[in-house]
């Protein structure tokens, strides 16, 4: 029995690996495809820099104000910010080559310092935007609300226009309609700061010191990633090289598939039918050296990323080899089913290819799962392949213990179980042709 | 030896096979001979056991073949009607997967595939890989890769498909040397001068049922006639072939173009009252020949239809 077996395993590693420039293919293009997802998802912290987003700034007012607002949006570590005209920022948001156009209107300085203490007609400030962008325009309006606060505060406590401003708000305070006591606390307000701008003005270093940026956030953020240890940053190869490796060895699963309807259809089949195997080691046989060949591409393709991108196991080293192992019979169970279920080879592959494809992407393989809807999310857990993917993230970036691999482990066998079952009954055993 | 009895498959409303018998003896060489889709592969397959029949059971040394791993196959050899190798592997790994089939191990294995190798003629190509082969080559391998065991029946399913004449020759001595080592042959074709070279026995299939079951001579018993003499004439005017049917022993008469066909029981008392009726009737002629009917003629009296046609 286990010469039999061993000699069709055999047989079928000595056929992957026979065939060189497949096998070589086979594991060149995860390796590509993995490098340049994980470049895209942040790479290597620290060793990437993350792209600016591109906005142009069309300044028709040319207030001190305007000006301190573009160099303070300039300063922002998230924007690449030029300057640019109306025509011209048109064009260039309508190409693509930037994100958003600022539009800073004329009087903005003017009218924004007097919206800032009274009831005035408050300017505005005109965004061009590419709507392919969507998600980078709300960062750029976050950016753009804190840098105009922070301006025209600024320039109202500190600048010579606001001083002007604060005399003027002064003077015409009893015009405005407003209830007694809101506008007797408002001069109040105004008195203050005009009175703050005077002792300013006697004591320059004093104001520098401590007032000096306008208003502000009252808070700052410490980001912290939280991967597998204190020192170790987050490595995007690690998911990537999980998901690429998941997709290419579904598709291998697919093959082998494929292969054994081709297989029915020959003389060979007869000849392995016509020897004493039985059908449990016919088809084990296979499922074991699909496995076999699927555990190989995945220790590569990590192997590779750990010399090149610096991805190590940072959780349980037997947890990840627990999840390759599962993951790997799991494929070789899927392609037993897509030869059981097959009826002609050109069927099989278009729709055993849909179903990979599927598997692939809710999965998580190409865009990590949590930028998926929070139903989809729930939904996904139905797929092996998510199971794969978190079990692989689990045991690599975010180093987790055994008892993290158990529950995808356990999955995987399960589907393995399932799809294998499924594939021996509804397998057809005549030779066909 | 192998023993079928009244095996029947049908394929939905389809009836492949219907009620086939025979059977082979130790040593003996049974060529199975029909038309394509009479129903040979399907009789191979079941009882290569590749297939179930819906009825009836096939004897090997008197046992039926219970399940997939039944010892009872290791008595058989299939060589199977399409190539069964792995093309991209060489010859000797594609005989050493086949032994490893049979769980034969060490050096029985490099002897079996020494062995047969030779038989087939490729122990000089035996690293090579077979995708090199020619097609003759390809078929010789997958005669060696059904003899690894050493099976005591050989099944063979068209076995000369698509090869040249030059190496059909080589498989008819590997298989005539088989046959002298006591093997029991049981030989698919639907080429007539094969089984007539090869086989002991005929058994002809035609739309799923045996017609004919006898030794080459006992076949051509059930003919009307049992030589035909060819007459080529210098002119045919004049000529009543069916006046030549009233003359003592012919048979049978046909005429295509310039060539006279009479059959006849008895050639020697046949041919010279022929000849002297054509001379008499100044119907002048520049050859004479004659022959025994062959299994084309068999198979066309049997079924009224030439093989090739059907």
């Amino acid at each position: 029995m286990m010469i039999q077996f061993l000699a069709l395993v055999r047989k079928d590693l000595k056929l992957f690996f026979t065939d060189r420039r497949a096998v070589v293919v086979g594991l060149l293009v995860p390796i590509l495809c993995g490098s340049f997802f994980g470049y895209l998802f942040g790479g290597q912290k620290g060793t990437t820099e993350t792209s600016k987003v591109p906005v142009l700034v069309i300044d028709q007012d040319e207030s001190d104000i305007s000006r301190a607002l573009i160099t303070q949006l300039s300063s922002d570590k998230n924007l690449d910010v030029k300057p640019s005209t109306l025509d011209a920022a048109r064009d260039v948001v309508r190409k693509g080559k930037a994100t958003a156009a600022v539009i800073i209107p004329k009087d903005f300085g003017r009218d924004a310092g007097q919206a800032f203490f009274r009831r005035a007609r408050k300017p505005e400030l005109d965004l061009f935007y590419d709507p392919s962008h969507a998600l980078e325009l709300a960062m750029v309006k976050g950016i753009l609300s804190g840098a105009v606060m922070q301006t025209v505060s600024k320039e109202m406590f500190t600048g010579k226009s606001g001083r002007k401003l604060v005399s003027e708000s002064l003077a015409q305070l009893d015009e405005i309609d407003m209830a007694p006591q809101d506008r007797t606390a408002l001069r109040d307000l105004l008195n203050g700061v005009k009175k703050w701008n005077e002792q300013r003005e006697i004591s320059e270093t004093l104001a520098q010191g401590e007032f000096s940026g306008g208003l502000t956030l009252p808070y700052e953020t410490r980001e912290q990633a939280i991967t597998s240890g204190r020192n170790v940053e987050y490595n995007g190869y690690a998911h990537s090289f999980g998901g690429m490796g998941v997709q290419f060895i579904l598709f291998m699963g697919l093959d082998v598939g494929i292969a054994l309807l081709m297989l029915r259809q020959s003389g060979l089949w007869q000849r392995l039918r016509a020897a004493p195997l039985s059908r449990t080691m016919l088809l084990g046989s296979r499922a074991v050296s699909a496995a076999l060949i699927a555990g190989f591409i995945l220790l590569v393709l990590f192997g590779f990323a750990r010399i090149v991108f610096g991805v190590h196991i940072q959780g349980s080293f037997l947890g990840f080899l627990g999840v390759c192992a599962a993951f790997s019979l799991m494929t070789a169970a899927f392609g037993l089913l897509i030869a059981a279920l097959g009826e002609t080879v050109e069927a099989t592959r278009g729709y055993s290819i849909m179903a990979t494809i599927i598997m692939v992407m809710l999965g998580g393989a190409w865009v990590p799962t949590f930028f998926f809807p929070m139903w989809l999310q729930k939904f996904t857990v139905i797929i092996p392949t998510r199971w794969a993917i978190d079990g692989l993230d689990g045991m690599t970036w975010r180093g987790l213990g055994f008892s993290s691999a158990l529950a995808p482990i356990g999955v995987l066998l399960l589907f393995t179980i399932l799809f294998g079952a499924l594939a021996i009954v509804r397998f057809r055993w005549k030779a066909e042709g | 030896m192998l023993e079928i009895k009244r095996i029947t498959k049908t394929y939905g409303k389809l009836s492949a096979i219907n009620g086939v018998s025979f059977r082979a003896d130790y040593g003996e060489t049974v060529g199975l001979l029909g038309p394509n889709g009479a129903g040979k592969t399907t009789t191979v397959s079941i009882i290569a056991g590749l297939l179930k029949p819906d009825s009836g059971e096939v004897l090997i040394e008197n046992k039926r073949v219970k399940s997939d791993t039944d010892p009872v196959k290791l008595k058989i050899g299939l060589v199977p009607q399409d190539m069964a190798l792995f093309e991209k592997l060489s010859a000797r790994d594609n005989l050493t997967f086949f032994a490893a089939l049979y769980a034969l191990s060490g050096a029985r294995v490099r002897e079996a595939i020494n062995e047969t190798l030779s038989l087939v003629g490729l122990s000089d190509r035996a690293g090579d890989k077979v995708e090199a082969f020619s097609g003759g080559m390809k078929r010789r391998l997958n005669l060696a890769a059904a003899l690894l065991h050493d099976p005591q029946i050989l099944l063979l399913d068209e076995p000369t498909v698509g090869v040249d004449p030059q190496s059909r020759n080589a498989i008819f001595e590997n298989l005539e040397t088989l046959k002298k080592r006591g093997k029991t042959l049981l030989y698919t074709t639907h080429y007539m001068e094969e089984a007539e070279r090869l086989c002991d026995r005929i058994v002809i299939i035609d739309h799923g049922e045996v017609i004919a079951n006898d030794t080459l001579q006992g076949l051509h018993k059930l003919l009307p006639v049992t030589n035909v003499i060819a007459i080529e004439l210098d002119n045919v005017d004049g000529l009543t072939p069916e006046k030549i049917l009233n003359l003592p022993e012919v048979k049978s008469v046909q005429l295509e173009q310039n060539t006279l066909r009479i059959g006849v029981h008895d050639l020697s008392r046949g041919a010279p009252g022929v000849l002297r009726w054509l001379t008499d009737n100044g119907n002048s002629y520049y050859r004479v020949s004659s022959d025994q009917p062959d299994l084309e003629t068999v198979f066309l009296t049997l079924t009224g239809r030439s093989l090739r046609d059907t």
